[in-house]
């Protein structure tokens, strides 16, 4: 899933300076099941805003509510009663695709984004997530014991590992396992170094965002 | 002359400790401030940050969530988990210009009603030192 956090608060305040009357707007996909945009972090939100507002003696209202998902134009439309009501903000706590899906759908309405989008990986424990995949497109992780070096080899490199690896952790940081000396256990463990010692040719990163920005057409499901 | 200032202060207990403590405070007829109000949860574990944020928002000066002695949770970590919710939303509380002091974690067992009433009287002290929540001046 896209893994995203929630942008510090006062970034978020100065996004909704002068403004009176707000709309948080949540998403129940991917940022809903990392913490970061759900109808609960919305709630969050939303409360902290006003009382920010109340400490200030400012007035402002701050309206909630969370589609099924902001990537989807089907429920973004389901908004439209809310942006009938008039809002000076709307605040978007999907991923970044949820904040310009709806600047597309409601080109006057001002729309900012309240979450960082990190990264697409994987939960190792209840709020705990680590980067997987790089979406480079042409997926290769067969070769590599199932573990992808592209994303989480801070190189990317498809021939490692390096002289930065040591005691299984990368020269980066010690907060950083080095995929290489996982790959290269795995694989001695299998007894399939011998499958594994070919030199990997050069990757094609045509499908990658080498070649600009992606798009995705399957003739059977366009109406 | 300005009224002298009452604190009202939201109290998340855990059924299994806090609240019985109270329930022995009161049984002990032991006296503390009569501005705490008590919200009865079945562990700590059950607190959301929600529910003290709706409390300041709804004009509380002070929340504080009372919960097990650590390693005595009946649900093993609930309040483990609810210390880290606390120490988590007191920044949040921060970043809006609340002070942290006005959130508060604090662990007893069941068989401390003196305990209970004396967290009662501490953190009341800490609230009324601090004064109103800056929160309420537009409810004013």
């Amino acid at each position: 899933m896209i893994i995203a956090e929630r942008k510090p608060i006062d970034e978020i305040k100065s996004f909704i300076e002068g403004k009176k009357k707000v709309l948080v707007v949540g998403c129940r996909g991917c940022v809903t099941v990392c913490n970061a945009g759900g109808t609960k972090e919305v709630g969050i939100l939303a409360s902290l805003l006003r009382l920010d507002a109340q400490k200030e003696n400012r007035e402002l209202t701050v309206d909630e509510h969370t589609l099924e998902r902001q990537c989807d134009p089907e429920y973004i439309d389901e908004l439209l009663e809310f942006v009938e009501k008039k809002y000076d903000a709307i605040l978007s706590m999907a991923c970044s695709v949820g904040p310009q899906f709806l600047s597309r759908r409601y080109p006057k309405e001002k729309v900012y984004p309240s979450l960082n989008t990190c990264f697409i990986g994987g939960a190792l424990a209840h709020g705990i997530w680590s980067e997987h995949c790089q979406a480079c497109g042409n997926c290769v992780i067969h070769n590599f014991g199932g573990m992808c070096p592209i994303s989480r080899c801070s190189k990317s490199l498809l021939n490692g590992p390096c002289g930065g690896s040591a005691g299984g952790v990368c020269e980066i940081s010690k907060e950083v396992e080095c995929i290489w000396h996982l790959i290269a256990t795995k694989v001695m463990e299998e007894g399939r170094l011998d499958d594994f010692a070919p030199v990997q040719p050069f990757k094609d990163w045509s499908s990658s965002r080498d070649g600009g920005p992606r798009k995705i057409v399957r003739e059977e499901l366009v109406k | 002359m300005s009224e002298e200032f009452e604190p009202r202060i939201i109290a998340f207990c855990c059924q299994y400790c806090a609240y019985s403590a109270a329930d022995m405070a009161g049984s002990m007829r032991l006296q503390y401030p009569s501005n705490v109000e008590i919200v009865l949860i079945p562990c700590t574990g059950r607190f959301d940050v929600i529910l003290a944020l709706k409390a300041f928002e709804s004009g509380a000066d002070g929340v504080y969530v009372a919960g097990c002695l650590e390693g005595n949770c009946h649900f093993l970590d609930g309040n483990i988990r609810a210390k880290k919710r606390v120490a988590y939303l007191q920044n949040e509380i921060k970043a809006v210009g609340l002070e942290p002091e006005r959130l508060a974690m604090y662990n007893l067992s069941a068989s401390q009603g003196p305990r209970f009433a004396e967290i009662v009287k501490e953190f009341s002290g800490i609230i009324s030192g601090l004064g109103p929540s800056p929160m309420k001046k537009l409810a004013a």
